[in-house]
């Protein structure tokens, strides 16, 4: 765990209830699957949110709009759910932030295999963004698969292909790509699966894989590093907290 | 080390007041990945049973606006023995001061039984909590009645040279006749407060937030309650206090202490900001001098002397 500051870059809106907030700053150790946690102005708990992409040091202009040669660039995709997250749609460009970083385990791409698939769901989305990016460094053939409800709520299609994955998108209205839910697109050919996504999703997704993967979980945080015991979910090895020894479990230790 | 914040509690001298509060610093090892925890009067370690405890069904926490929260964990760990075996090994290779070791119970022969399993470790105090608000049948229980909190002081002071001192809840209607239950029982010493019991509804699904519907509300919202608490025991027993309950700032560090209380645990201030304990700490000198404190001793229950 890190506390640090992060000063955010841009805040924009890029889905229904979705927004895109770049932030400069230490973001250094962080690992794909980990997540970050956001204190709010007017809120008790910090925001727990998982990382969408980090990038160090910037030297691309077109991932930060004011970008500092120096430092490092966080990504997060968040979801208006709720007054906290509200109030960080407001934010504006140069809010300094208060967060802690390095937070949860990630996923293991040690496992991945040749040909891994990626399933993200609504907000599950993100975190499978960086795990993409640096299984196309190792030179892996990646497929993704991307879950929404409907056409307004689709997000980061263009830039899962800019990555060079198999993109396949789902959405429940057949309003834009394959009609239905994620586990209609699966075709149980990948080494491996990496998933995020609602409980439901998972579930379907865990019985329908054929193959081993790993799933990050979401539960409601106290202190998202640790003391609280706030999140601590039951698997097959025992009780474990989804903020420390999570999020991110083997599919096979969950208990549903 | 700073002279003018030490204090003392029951014979052992602690470098100052502050002391995590059980349950929201585990045994320390996530606050120390940010800070060297020596810098701590004491730790309140998680709170222990006889037995391994996953605890209560999630969601577990509820927030509450800007000024707290409720969690609902149901005494999640990993049982005395463990505790032995591990936990407390670790936290004492790394830190030196003063260790509290806070135990829980669901019949008077369970606090008996894990207090004299840590009578032999080295810890220097034990925190009896008899005000859980989040186990059935247990905790809270025996915190409610002064017949019951004296039962188990009484029965704990038996088994164990360590001074004890009782954990109460505010969840009463007499907080003071409790604490002077406990005194007359043999108590060495008192902590209050600890959670008070408190809710809140999902109103998009009409139901609870918490999944064991009720559960231990704490933060800075508290800490008007828990200093009158605090206020209230303090001019009616001798016995030194723990303050506790919504402790965020040096500021409320010195309140706390002129109510009456000699040591001060700070709670669910570790949770949203791991590093408030140490900045306490770092602020209460020069906070000191702005009040013309010489010496932190100078000032517990002051309001009470006139």
């Amino acid at each position: 765990m890190k506390q640090v500051t992060l000063e955010i870059q841009s805040n924009e809106q890029i889905a229904k209830n979705v927004y895109r907030m770049q932030l400069c700053g230490d973001t250094t150790g962080i690992l794909p699957g980990q997540f970050v946690n956001i204190r709010v102005t007017g809120q008790f708990l910090r925001r727990p949110i998982s990382v969408c992409d980090v990038r160090y040091p910037i030297s691309d202009s077109s991932l930060c709009e004011r970008p500092i040669p120096e430092t490092s660039s966080l990504t997060i995709i968040y979801k208006v759910v709720g007054v906290g997250t509200e109030v960080m749609s407001h934010l504006p460009i140069g809010t300094q932030l208060d967060v802690l970083t390095v937070l949860g385990n990630g996923y293991d791409l040690s496992k991945a295999g040749d040909n891994p698939l990626l399933v993200g769901g609504g907000v599950g989305v993100p975190p499978m963004y960086m795990l993409a990016r640096q299984l196309r460094e190792m030179g892996k053939k990646v497929r993704v698969i991307l879950g929404f409800n409907t056409k307004d709520e689709v997000f980061y299609e263009d830039e899962f292909r800019a990555l060079g994955c198999d993109v396949t998108v789902t959405t429940v209205d057949g309003s834009h790509g394959v009609k239905g839910f994620v586990t209609n697109a699966i075709d149980g050919k990948q080494s491996y699966y990496y998933t995020c996504g609602p409980l439901p999703m998972i579930k379907a997704l865990i019985q329908a894989a054929g193959t081993q993967g790993e799933v990050s979980m979401e539960e409601r945080m106290g202190c998202g590093f640790g003391a609280c015991m706030g999140c601590t979910i039951q698997t097959t090895q025992g009780p474990k907290r989804v903020c420390k020894e999570g999020p991110v479990f083997p599919a096979e230790e969950l208990i549903f | 080390m700073n002279d003018k914040l030490q204090i003392s509690l029951s014979g052992i001298t602690l470098a100052n007041p502050i002391i995590p509060a059980s349950g929201t610093y585990g045994f320390g090892d996530e606050f120390a990945e940010l800070y060297d925890i020596n810098c701590l009067g004491g730790i309140s370690f998680k709170g222990t049973t006889r037995e391994a405890r996953y605890g209560n069904p999630l969601p577990r926490i509820a927030e509450c606006g800007n000024y707290g929260m409720i969690n609902a964990v149901g005494l999640q760990n990993p049982g005395v023995e463990h505790v032995i075996a591990h936990e407390l090994p670790r936290l004492k290779s790394h830190y030196k001061g003063c260790i509290v070791a806070n135990v829980s119970g669901f019949s008077v022969q369970d606090y008996v039984e894990t207090c004299a399993l840590l009578d032999k470790e080295p810890i220097d105090i034990l925190e009896v909590n008899i005000s859980c608000p989040n186990v059935h049948n247990g905790g809270m229980a025996f915190g409610t009645s002064p017949e019951a909190a004296a039962e188990v002081t009484a029965a704990v002071k038996a088994v164990t040279t360590k001074p004890v001192y009782m954990k109460l809840s505010p969840n009463v209607t007499d907080i003071v006749a409790i604490a002077k239950a406990c005194e007359a029982a043999g108590a060495d010493g008192l902590c209050l407060i600890n959670t008070v019991l408190g809710m809140r509804i999902d109103i998009r699904r009409r139901r609870p937030v918490i999944a064991n519907r009720y559960g231990g509300y704490s933060g800075s919202g508290i800490f008007p309650l828990a200093l009158r608490m605090v206020n209230q025991v303090a001019r009616a027993t001798n016995l030194p206090i723990i303050g506790c309950g919504g402790v965020s700032s040096a500021e409320d560090v010195i309140e706390m202490m002129m109510a009456g209380a000699t040591a001060v645990e700070i709670g669910a201030a570790n949770l949203t900001n791991p590093m408030v304990a140490k900045e306490i700490i770092d602020r209460l000198p020069s906070l000191m001098d702005e009040l013309k404190i010489e010496k932190l001793t100078d000032i517990i229950g002051i309001v009470n002397h006139e």
